[in-house]
C-alpha cells in the first residue's frame, strides 16, 4: 500500500521533512493517483517536491479547467479529485468549480497556495482571502498554520469530502508552511467531534414506508444522484422490481436506473418527459431517494406532487423538509436504506392500473422532433450517438440545450456514465470535465458534448487532450447562438434576441487543428452517419462541429413558476 | 417570532464567520449573537437570537447549523426553562438636578452606576432583553449619549419544568 519513498525513509530515521513532503506523503497515503494542478509562486515549494513524485500531474491551461477536470474524475470514480492552485488569482480561478462541486455534491480536495504567514493580511502580492471567499461554497476549509498539522488535516479533509454528503474541501497552505522543515509530525488522529454523518436508517421509518408502499395505489420513486454517490444502483433496481415501483430520475440521477427498464418512467423536471412529470403530479406516494427537490425538478412547489404522501431518503437531514413537506423522513445513506427496504419484503402495492396508465403515457407522449426536416436536428444527432456507442459511452455535457437533448435521448443503462453540471449550471464545464472522466476510465468511449457557446469558455483545454492523447470525442452542437437563452427570449421576451446570437464564430475545425486535433464539420445526417462511423471508435481525439438547426427548441418544457402539470410542447 | 438558539462549537479560526455566513447565505434574520468560551477548553458557546416567520425556518436553521463541521451541538431553547441575560451600558446625560431622579430609576431595575462625570453617568444593567428595553425607554427622556448592548446569552436552568417540553423535530 504505502510505498517506501524518500519521505517514509526520512521519517523512519526521524530526519527533518518539509511541509510539502508531508503533504505529498499524506496524498500517497490516501492513494491519490492524479493531481490537476497549476503552479505559481506560492506553491513553488510543493511543486519542487512534486518533481520527484510518482503521482501523475495534469497541467490544465487554466485553473478553472483543472478543477472541472477534477470534478469529472470524481463523478466517474467516486474518489476525490485533487487540485492544486496557487495563491491569489490561481485560487480565485477555482471558485466556480468549488461552487459547482458543492451544488452537485462532488468530493474534491483543493490545495491553494497562500502568501507566507508573516505577510498574511498585508495585501501582499497575489494574496486573496481564500478562506473567506470559499467558506459558503465548500463543505469545509482549512488554513494550515503549523506544518505538523498537515498529515492530520489532509486525513480529515479526505474523510469530510467523501463521507456523508460529499463535497469540496479547501486546504490553504502558506508558502512558508510548505517550505518549513519540521522534525516529528504530530499523531494523525482526526479531531472532528462535530462531524458524525448518520448512515443507518431509522427502523421505524423504514417500517412506515414499507406499509405506505403496500397501501399505495399510485406510487413512484424519484431517484437522484444520491443513488450514484452511495453506489446503490443495484439495490434501487432490486427494490423497484420487488415492489413493482416505477422510477423517475432527476437530471443528475440519470444512470442510477436502467433507462430501457420497463419500470423506468423517464427524466422528470423542467425538460423532462410527460410520463415522469405526470407520474410525480398524480402520485399518491412519492419516494425520494437521494434527490433534493431542486426547483428545476419541482416547478412551482404549490403544485408539486399535490396528492402524494412524501417519503424522503437523504443522507443530509437539512434537505429533508427543506422544500417539500415530508411525512416519512429517512436520514440515511441511500444504499443502507434500500437494503433495509428490500429485506422488509413488504407486500407490493396493488397498482396494475397505475402501471398501465404510465405505459399509456409513455406510448402517447414520447419525446418528439421533426424527423422529416431537411435540417440537421440535434435530437437526431443524440440518437445516432446513442446507437453508435451502444449506450455505453461516458457522456459529459456542458450546460444548455444540448445538455437537455443529451439527457432526453441518451439512454443510460449503467451508473456513472453521465457527467453534467446540474445545480450550478456551469457553462464551460463540459470540455475539461471530459478530461477527468477519460483519465478515470482510459478505455471508455468519452463523448464531450457542448454547445458552441460553452465550448468557447474553456477551449484552451484542447491542449491537455492533445498532450495526454485522450481519445475524447468532442461533439459541438453548433447553432451559432446561446441556444437556451435564445429559446427563453423567443418564448418569454417576444423574440427579442438580446445578445444571444453570435455574429462571429471561429472555425472550430481550424481551432482543433491548431492543437493538432482532427476536426470535421457535419452539415447533415448522411455526413453524420459517415463520419461518426469513421471516428467514434478510433483511439484519437476528434472534434465534430455539428451545424444543427439554429431554431430548434427543447421541448417539452415547464415554464418558470408553473407546476408539473402545466407542461407545454408535449405533442407535435 | 423570536427564537433563542444555542450552539457549542469548536474554537477554530473562522468558525464565527462560518456561522454568520450561513445566516446571510440562507437569508435568515439575526437579532443578536454572542460568543465566548465555554466550560471546556477549545469549545465555545454561541447564543443566537433570530426572528423567523414559522417553525419550518427554525428547523432549517437548526439543521443547517448542525451540518457545519465545527458545530458540535445545536439546541433551540426558546420553549424550555432557561436563564437568559443581556448586559447593556448606557451613558446618560445627568446634571446635578437630574442625578437623584435617575438614581431612583436605577434602583428598581437593579442596575448600577459604574462611572460618573460632570455631564453624564454610565449605567450598567443586566437582565432579559425586555427588562433592558423597558429601562432604556424610561431613561431616554434624560438624553442617552451612548448605548452598547451585548445581545442575549442563555442556557438551560438546572431543573426543567415537565410541562415545558422541548420541541423535537422529526429528522430521523
Amino acid at each position: 500500500m504505502l510505498q517506501e519513498t524518500a519521505f517514509t525513509r526520512m521519517k523512519a530515521e526521524n530526519k527533518p521533512i518539509s511541509g510539502a513532503e508531508l503533504m505529498l506523503e499524506a496524498l500517497q497515503r490516501e492513494q491519490v493517483e492524479v493531481i490537476f494542478g497549476y503552479p505559481g509562486g506560492a506553491v513553488l515549494p510543493i511543486y519542487d517536491k512534486l518533481y520527484d513524485s510518482k503521482i501523475v500531474h495534469v497541467l490544465p491551461r487554466h485553473e478553472q479547467g483543472g478543477i472541472h477536470a477534477a470534478e469529472g474524475y470524481a463523478r466517474i470514480t467516486g474518489k476525490p479529485g485533487v487540485v492544486i492552485a496557487t495563491s491569489g488569482p490561481g485560487a480565485t480561478n477555482i471558485v466556480t468549480g468549488l461552487a459547482d462541486a458543492m451544488m452537485d455534491s462532488l468530493p474534491l480536495i483543493v490545495f491553494t497556495g497562500q502568501v507566507p504567514t508573516g505577510v498574511i493580511g498585508t495585501d501582499a502580492f497575489q494574496e486573496a482571502d481564500i478562506l473567506g471567499i470559499t467558506t459558503p461554497i465548500t463543505k469545509y476549509n482549512y488554513q494550515i498554520r503549523n506544518a505538523e498539522d498537515i498529515p492530520r488535516i489532509i486525513k480529515e479533509a479526505f474523510y469530510i469530502a467523501t463521507s456523508g454528503r460529499p463535497g469540496p474541501v479547501v486546504i490553504d497552505i502558506p508558502k512558508d508552511i510548505a517550505a518549513i522543515v519540521t522534525e516529528s509530525p504530530n499523531e494523525q488522529e482526526m479531531k472532528l467531534p462535530g462531524y458524525q454523518p448518520n448512515v443507518q436508517p431509522n427502523y421505524l421509518q423504514i417500517r412506515k414506508l414499507t406499509e405506505a408502499v403496500s397501501r399505495a395505489k399510485r406510487p413512484v420513486i424519484l431517484a437522484g444522484a444520491g443513488v450514484l454517490h452511495s453506489n446503490a444502483a443495484s439495490e434501487l433496481k432490486t427494490y423497484a422490481e420487488q415492489q413493482k415501483l416505477p422510477v423517475v430520475h432527476t437530471l443528475l440521477g440519470l444512470g442510477g436506473f436502467p433507462a430501457e427498464h420497463e419500470l423506468f418512467a423517464g427524466l422528470a423536471g423542467m425538460h423532462g418527459c410527460y410520463t415522469a412529470n405526470m407520474a410525480l403530479y398524480q402520485a399518491d406516494l412519492l419516494i425520494n431517494v437521494g434527490a433534493r427537490f431542486d426547483d428545476r425538478l419541482t416547478g412551482n412547489l404549490k403544485h408539486f406532487a399535490p396528492k402524494a404522501i412524501v417519503a424522503h431518503i437523504d443522507i443530509d437531514p437539512a434537505e429533508i423538509g427543506k422544500n417539500v413537506p415530508t411525512a416519512i423522513p429517512i436520514v440515511s445513506d441511500a444504499k443502507e436504506a434500500l437494503k433495509q427496504l428490500i429485506s422488509q419484503e413488504g407486500r407490493p402495492p396493488e397498482h396494475k392500473e397505475w402501471l398501465q396508465t404510465l405505459e399509456g403515457w409513455k406510448k402517447e407522449y414520447p419525446y418528439f422532433y421533426d424527423s422529416e426536416s431537411k435540417k440537421l436536428k440535434p435530437q437526431r444527432v443524440m440518437e445516432m450517438l446513442y446507437e453508435k456507442t451502444n449506450g455505453e459511452a461516458i457522456v459529459v455535457t456542458d450546460v444548455g440545450q444540448h445538455q437537455m437533448w443529451a439527457a432526453q435521448y441518451y439512454k443510460f443503462s449503467k451508473a456513472n456514465r453521465w457527467v453534467t453540471s446540474g445545480g450550478l449550471g456551469t457553462m464551460g464545464f463540459g470540455l475539461p470535465a471530459s478530461i477527468g472522466a477519460q483519465l478515470a476510465e482510459p478505455d471508455a468511449c468519452v463523448l464531450s458534448i457542448s454547445g458552441d457557446g460553452g465550448f468557447q469558455m474553456c477551449t484552451q483545454e484542447l491542449a491537455v487532450i492533445r498532450e495526454l492523447n485522450l481519445p475524447i470525442k468532442i461533439v459541438i452542437l453548433n447553432n451559432s447562438s446561446l441556444g437556451m437563452v435564445r429559446q427563453w427570449q423567443e418564448i418569454f421576451y417576444e423574440s427579442r434576441f438580446s445578445h444571444s446570437k453570435f455574429s462571429c464564430q471561429p472555425s472550430f475545425v481550424k481551432l482543433a487543428e491548431a492543437f493538432d486535433i482532427k476536426g470535421f464539420v457535419i452539415n447533415n445526417e448522411e455526413e453524420a452517419e459517415k463520419i461518426l462511423d469513421e471516428v467514434l471508435h478510433t483511439n484519437e481525439p476528434v472534434l465534430l462541429d455539428f451545424r444543427i438547426d439554429p431554431d430548434e427548441n427543447v421541448y417539452p418544457m415547464i415554464a418558470p413558476g408553473k407546476g408539473l402539470h402545466e407542461m407545454v410542447g408535449v405533442k407535435p | 417570532m423570536k427564537r433563542i438558539i444555542t450552539l457549542t462549537v469548536m474554537n477554530r479560526p473562522g468558525v464565527l464567520n462560518r456561522i454568520t455566513n450561513l445566516f446571510s447565505k440562507r437569508n435568515y434574520n439575526i437579532e443578536s449573537i454572542t460568543v465566548g468560551h465555554s466550560e471546556q477548553e477549545g469549545i465555545s458557546r454561541i447564543t443566537c437570537v433570530v426572528h423567523v416567520e414559522n417553525d419550518g425556518i427554525v428547523e432549517q436553521i437548526t439543521k443547517q447549523l448542525n451540518k457545519q463541521i465545527d458545530v458540535i451541538k445545536v439546541t433551540d431553547i426558546t420553549e424550555q426553562s432557561i436563564v437568559a441575560r443581556e448586559l447593556a451600558l448606557v451613558k446618560v446625560l445627568s446634571t446635578s438636578s437630574t442625578r437623584s431622579e435617575i438614581y431612583s430609576l436605577i434602583e428598581p431595575f437593579r442596575a448600577s452606576v459604574i462611572d460618573v462625570s460632570k455631564e453624564s453617568i454610565v449605567i450598567q444593567i443586566t437582565g432579559e432583553s425586555d427588562k433592558i428595553e423597558a429601562f432604556i425607554e424610561l431613561i431616554k427622556p434624560y438624553g442617552i449619549k451612548e448605548l452598547a448592548r451585548t445581545g442575549t446569552t442563555a442556557f438551560l436552568r438546572g431543573t426543567q419544568r415537565s410541562s415545558n417540553q422541548s420541541k423535537t423535530y422529526s429528522i430521523v
